[in-house]
């Protein structure tokens, strides 16, 4: 399990699992879950671009991506956001399926960039991983007290002069970059269980923001490595556990969560 | 209009089999999508198409028939979504995303053994993209059965759905029972959501369930009119991907055809900013009171 070949996969999940469990907490707080649902289904149709165009598809990813981020923040101002972002997913999904048509791609290949195919990452594909991560986060880290304040009390964030508007774009550039990145290793459906499950079970069970970030990304760290592990030994697709770990910490937090709360009055 | 419609077309069976589904679902779609555009649920109008698709690679491995798994995983969905508390604004977005997320690992874990189990290539593809082509005649006695139950269910709904869809305060004030109205909704959209999957794919389904009904409810100042005017969107939109998807096959040398949902998508893109284009003159439509809270 520890082999040199299982190298890379260790390290890319545990940088995907910290990146996907500080950017998930910023989703879930400000219910952007449609968002980062959309966001790596286009970031497929730009891996299945490039494929077609013969580029590495880190490019298509990286473009699509920002391309999905930007027209979900630009047509929600004019229209309600669930509204554009649906109709910016079935337009990603639809160049993607035309894309797939005209480029012949293997089946593996397509169900590793939907599913995640985490023991191909390859060394040179660890340096931007890295990079990119360390971007995202840094720009999270910066913008940590606007995003907070404009996802908690929007009035009167708007009413201190806070450009909801910026900081919306912003994040959702974070999310896109973040996207990006996992995409390859845990694949674009499953980047989204990464990105909502872990971070949803620690906002219920804490309850300050700067602890509750710090168990989202342990709790994604968990997931990831329990699943790395379990896909190994068991020979199934990372992403089913991914998911099932997601669901299981959520309902698992709720249940704690009742408890503690029924305890005290009785 | 040799130049518009390509050799075959009017005596291909196949076509025809996908004008009539293409029919019968575009105009279910846009019926249920105007009340699930003005109740803020696109989102999980999306994510019942992954949760059905989920049912429907469940339904292939255990030899189940497809339509059983896609409608049953579709409603299951919307049970756990309702269980974990769709009903609240602030909670929804949750409920979706946790449900959604642990049915796409189900989905790969299916995907992934049917794929070991049998050597039938294109099963990802097939359940995930769908094809209105590949819709074999009989299923379109299935799929209008499915499509008159949803929409006498709705009909019957339909006063303290639409009530309760404008303002829920109002809804509650005239003795509506808000969470069984909504739940009722989230069954019918499951089923709606779960036979448009398998007839025509994930991606068309979300299409033709958001896409007519947001630019009808752009223009329309009626709700009656917003349906009729969705419901004519989406089935020119269906009728000209058809058309465009079978051209195309002669388009290029290599005669490799586009898949329809691009061309499906297109129109209905270019029907949403036509009707952006046409709101300006005319007032806003009906908008729902029940705003999604956090980032508008």
């Amino acid at each position: 399990m520890f082999s040199s070949f299982m190298t890379n996969a260790w390290i890319s999940g545990t940088i995907v699992a910290m990146l996907a469990g500080a950017v998930g907490f910023f989703v879930v707080l400000r219910g952007a879950s449609f968002a980062a649902h959309a966001i790596p289904n286009g970031a497929f149709a730009g891996a299945a671009g490039a494929y077609l165009v013969g580029i590495s598809p880190l490019v298509g990813l990286v473009s699509f991506a920002l391309l999905s981020a930007l027209g979900i923040g630009v047509t929600s101002r004019r229209t309600r956001n669930d509204v554009a972002t649906a109709l910016s997913l079935v337009a990603m999904l639809a160049l993607g399926a035309a894309f797939l048509s005209v480029s012949l791609i293997y089946e593996p290949t397509i169900n590793a960039l939907l599913f995640g195919e985490i023991l191909g990452v390859s060394s040179s594909q660890l340096a931007p991983v890295l990079i990119l991560g360390v971007v995202s986060v840094a720009v999270l880290g910066w913008f940590y007290r606007p995003l907070v304040f404009t996802s908690v009390a929007p009035e009167l964030a708007r009413a201190r002069g806070v450009n909801a508007t910026v900081v919306d774009v912003a994040f959702l550039v974070v999310v896109a970059l973040a996207t990006a990145l996992t995409v390859p290793v845990v694949g674009a459906l499953l980047t989204f269980s990464l990105m909502i499950g872990p971070p949803a079970a620690a906002r219920i069970l804490v309850a300050r923001p700067g602890w509750a970030v710090a168990g989202s990304v342990g709790l994604s760290l968990v997931t990831v490595w329990v699943s790395i592990g379990a896909s190994y030994a068991l020979n199934l697709p990372i992403g089913f556990f991914v998911g099932a770990l997601g669901a299981v910490f959520y309902l698992g937090a709720r249940v704690a969560a009742r408890r503690r709360v029924t305890r005290p009055a009785t | 209009m040799g130049w518009l419609f390509e050799p075959g077309w009017w005596a291909n069976g196949t076509v025809r089999t996908a004008l009539l589904v293409g029919f019968v679902v575009a105009v279910t779609s846009a019926v249920v999508g105007i009340f699930t555009v003005m109740r803020g649920q696109s989102f999980a109008g999306h994510a019942l198409t992954d949760v059905a698709t989920a049912g429907g690679a469940g339904a292939f491995l255990a030899g189940v028939a497809p339509l059983v798994g896609f409608v049953g995983g579709g409603v299951l969905g919307a049970g756990a979504m309702d269980a974990i508390g769709v009903q609240r604004v602030k909670g929804r977005d949750i409920a979706t995303g946790v449900v959604l997320g642990a049915a796409m690992g189900l989905a790969a874990l299916f995907l992934f053994l049917s794929a070991r189990s049998s050597s039938a290539s294109g099963t990802t593809q097939l359940v995930l993209f769908g094809s209105i082509f590949t819709v074999s005649p009989s299923t379109l006695p299935e799929v209008s059965w499915l499509s008159g139950a949803v929409l006498v269910t709705l009909a019957a709904v339909a006063r303290p759905l639409l009530l309760s869809s404008l303002s829920v305060e109002l809804a509650a004030a005239r003795g509506v029972r808000l969470r069984s109205v909504g739940l009722i909704f989230m069954v019918v959209l499951a089923v709606a959501v779960g036979m448009s999957a398998i007839v025509i794919g994930a991606i068309l389904s979300t299409a033709l369930l958001i896409g007519p009904p947001a630019s009808a409810l752009r223009v329309a100042r009626r709700v009656g009119r917003a349906v009729a005017l969705a419901a004519g969107l989406g089935v020119l939109a269906t009728w000209v991907g058809v058309l465009f998807a079978y051209d195309s096959y002669y388009w290029f040398p290599s005669h490799r055809s586009l898949p329809v949902s691009f061309f499906v998508v297109a129109a209905i893109v270019v029907e949403y900013l036509v009707a952006s284009v046409l709101r300006r003159r005319t007032r806003p439509a009906p908008v729902a009171a029940s705003e999604p809270e956090g980032w508008t």
